[in-house]
């Protein structure tokens, strides 16, 4: 029997807080990939169900799937066009594998749907979330979404390259060294 | 040195509103403390013992006078008139408010200056050679490539929240003053055959509870890949590294489980795919950035002075202070000076407000303006001529800045142990400066020679204990403050971990096992031979047995033998 699956209500899409109609699928004690049933509607699975219920899952549409921190970006890399949605997770905000995870799927697998970032998802990381290419975030529930917004601008420069910056400041810009004096 | 153009001034800006924020936030409870600590952390303060602790970046170890001038107006408008120098290059002032520590930053910032990534679980301050661009023994200078390492790893999006700090330290010089073995990534500056510049790649070094000296895997990259090849590796880390046990997380145990080769194997794999990317640094870059390092306008001098050599002739506690606190340099006339921040009855690495001062004003009128940390936790002043030296010292010397030590038994690393630190096991300072105490006679140091006696109060290795010839590590046992020793550590070029002689001491026993060591020496040491080689050479057994052999007094004193 699958948990009523956690429902956020309002996201962070391409910097606006937006309604959101997908549901994240997360596994309950005892459940397993491959028993769990998936509810209708728009569903974000776990990778392993995903692997596990391959069959059943590949005609629906749309479907998403969430990838947990100590995973690799390259299991996804074949099946990328199954997905309206991917999804990371931070299980504590401090953990920032996700951040190589989002990279990797951006930059080297061309991902280019909805990269959103589940979990503990802070107002303080966000600017960093972005950088590395996450467009949606679902802001942890007990915090204020609006404020977290505040956190996709705290800077309007960086120095060097990631997803949301493909050449870095040097060669970006021109900077005049400043005199010595 | 470096300045910022308006790119860095911008970025430093928005992070100051971006902390005073997320202090106000904090303040108001919108922030829970557990949600804090990082933000703090990645804005150098620390929670200690009394206060908090404010760690400002200088980054790889370089200061105009303004920037110092700034440090003592800090310590004396927001703590309590003094700071402190620290292993890696920076300072530390220890008694903080939180309310105040955005308009610290701020201040900060009208100077260039920073406490951005000094702490927390992301790229650390690049630490380097404090000589750098002077040092006689200099193949490339290598503060062009640790500014381009500054600008790369400043918020840089993806390694934030590594599983465990990250240190980074760079050298171009045939000695190594930088400690490169022992930091996450130890970069050496180094040209091939042919005559191109590149880097050696040392990963894996580290202290704390397992040190570990860093293992080459790569012995040339060309220095257009330097950054590229660092993503790599840090990629390859944020991965794989531990995150179940905060023991286990730094790279060290990572390239450890995995074997150098293999590690180095993952990284060329990850680094293939980035390699020639826009991340590959350009001639111009190199350029806009090394000319910041020119050379300054340098005098041109003959290679002595006859003022300078009568005063060298006549006084011998110039010439002391000279063998000792001088070090040759690269452009004749001129020398290298250490200021000794290590004199006795004084924390090492304490300066107080006015020593701030007067050393940016010495600056000034000395050396270019420019004034350089050393992770030995002392001052130099890299520019200074030959014929000023006499009126520098005077001056020097009336600071108590001019202990003619650098190099010998009281030059101790010692961090702040259990009189600040909220980690330590035992306290360091007062060890420290029970054994400056006692070795107070400079004939004897000098006779003793080059020596490293470090302290850490805890195992956390601050005080580099590992790498002393003498190390000092405080424990805890049974509630009480005890002393582990070690010897045969060393740093530079043949960086190796002490071993440990046997059982810990008390407090009061430190300065007597230090006698003992060394006594085996000065019976043991052929000619010429340092305490290092003579322990490298016999081995720790002699030491041991002699340390061990008579009971040392443990100076407890108990019920009425207190009033004797
Ligand atoms: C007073 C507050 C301080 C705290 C709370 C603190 C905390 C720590 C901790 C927890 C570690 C262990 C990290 C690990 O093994 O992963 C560490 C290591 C270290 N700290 Fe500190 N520290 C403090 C002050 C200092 C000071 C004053 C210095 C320089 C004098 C310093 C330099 C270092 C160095 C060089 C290491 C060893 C790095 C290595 O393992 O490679 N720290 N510190
Ligand atoms: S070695 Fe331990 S006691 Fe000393 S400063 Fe580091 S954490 Fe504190």
């Amino acid at each position: 029997m699958g948990r009523t699956p956690v429902s956020n209500v309002e996201i962070i899409k391409n910097r606006t807080v937006v309604a959101d109609d997908w549901s994240v699928l997360r596994l309950s004690d005892g459940e397993t990939p491959e028993s769990v049933s998936i509810p209708a509607g728009k569903v974000i699975v776990p990778f392993s169900v995903w692997q596990a219920q391959r069959t059943l899952l590949q005609d629906r549409a749309p479907l998403g799937v969430w990838l947990a921190s100590d995973a690799q970006a390259d299991v996804l890399k074949d099946d990328l066009a199954h997905f309206a949605v991917i999804a990371v997770d931070f299980p504590k905000f401090t953990d920032g594998r996700g951040y190589s995870i989002a990279y990797t799927l951006r930059t080297r697998f061309a991902y280019s749907g909805e990269l959103r970032a589940i979990g503990d998802v802070l107002r303080d990381q966000l600017f960093y979330m972005q950088r590395v290419g996450f467009d949606a975030f679902a802001v942890r529930a007990d915090k204020n979404i609006h404020d977290a917004l505040k956190g996709l601008t705290d800077f309007s420069e960086k120095y060097q390259t990631s997803w949301d910056e493909k050449t870095p400041l040097f060669r970006r810009v021109n900077r005049q060294a400043v005199s010595q004096g | 040195m470096y300045r910022y153009d308006q790119y860095d001034h911008q970025i430093v800006k928005e992070r100051v509103a971006q902390y005073r924020d997320q202090v106000r936030r904090r303040l108001a409870d919108e922030l829970t403390e557990e949600e804090f600590l990082p933000l703090r952390l990645q804005n150098g303060l620390y929670m200690q013992r009394h206060a908090y602790m404010l760690r400002v970046a200088v980054p790889y170890g370089m200061l105009s006078s303004a920037q110092v001038r700034m440090f003592g107006h800090i310590a004396r408008t927001y703590d309590r008139g003094y700071g402190h120098f620290t292993t890696r290059q920076n300072i530390q002032f220890n008694w903080i408010n939180l309310e105040q520590s955005p308009d610290i930053l701020a201040e900060l910032a009208t100077v260039e200056m920073h406490a951005i990534q000094t702490s927390g679980n992301c790229i650390r301050n690049t630490t380097s050679d404090e000589l750098a661009g002077v040092a006689a023994d200099e193949i490339i200078d290598p503060r062009p490539y640790a500014e381009i390492i500054r600008e790369w790893s400043t918020f840089h999006p993806e390694f934030a929240y590594l599983p465990r700090k990250f240190k980074i330290a760079i050298s171009g010089s045939e000695q190594d003053r930088a400690a490169t073995a022992v930091h996450d990534i130890g970069l050496h500056v180094v040209k091939n055959a042919q005559g191109e510049v590149g880097f050696r790649f040392l990963v894996g070094g580290g202290m704390g509870r397992t040190p570990i000296i860093g293992s080459v895997i790569r012995e040339f990259l060309p220095w257009q890949h330097a950054l590229t090849y660092l993503e790599a590796i840090l990629r390859v880390y944020n991965q794989y590294g531990r995150r179940d046990n905060k023991y286990k997380a730094r790279i060290k145990i990572l390239v450890k489980a995995l074997g150098a080769e293999e590690f180095g194997r993952q990284v060329e794999a990850e680094w293939a795919e980035i390699k020639d990317g826009p991340a590959t640094l350009t001639v111009e870059e190199l350029q806009r950035i090394a000319q910041y390092f020119v050379p300054p306008p340098y005098a041109t001098l003959p290679a002595s002075d006859a003022g300078f050599e009568a005063h060298k002739a006549d006084n011998k506690a110039f010439a002391n202070w000279l063998l000792r606190n001088v070090k040759a340099h690269k452009v004749s006339g001129y020398a290298a000076v250490i200021l000794s921040v290590k004199k006795t009855g004084v924390p090492p690495g304490d300066i107080t407000a006015a020593q701030l001062d007067f050393v940016a004003d010495l600056a000034d009128q000395y050396s270019f303006g420019e004034v350089r940390i050393t992770h030995e936790q002392n001052l130099v002043l890299a520019d200074v001529k030959l014929s000023d030296l006499f009126t520098v010292w005077q001056a020097v010397k009336a600071q108590g800045l001019a202990t003619p030590n650098i190099g010998l038994l009281t030059d101790i690393i010692c961090c702040p142990g259990g009189d600040f630190c909220s980690l330590a096991n035992a306290k360091s300072i007062p060890i420290a400066q029970a054994i400056a105490e006692k070795f107070d006679n400079l004939d004897f140091q000098h006779d003793i020679g080059e020596i490293e006696l470090n302290i850490s109060g805890c195992i956390n290795a601050c005080g580099h204990h590992h790498v002393g010839n003498i190390g000092i590590l405080g424990v805890d046992k049974d509630g009480s403050e005890w002393y582990q020793v070690s010897i045969g550590g060393a740093q530079g070029n043949n960086t190796s971990i002490g071993k440990i002689i046997g059982p810990s001491f008390s407090s009061q026993q430190m300065p007597v096992v230090i006698e003992r060591l060394l006594d085996v020496y000065v019976k043991q040491r052929t000619e010429e031979e340092l305490f290092i080689d003579t322990v490298q050479r016999l081995g720790i057994a002699p030491f041991k047995e002699y340390v061990y052999a008579s009971p040392i007094p443990t100076g407890h004193t108990h019920g009425e033998d207190a009033c004797v």
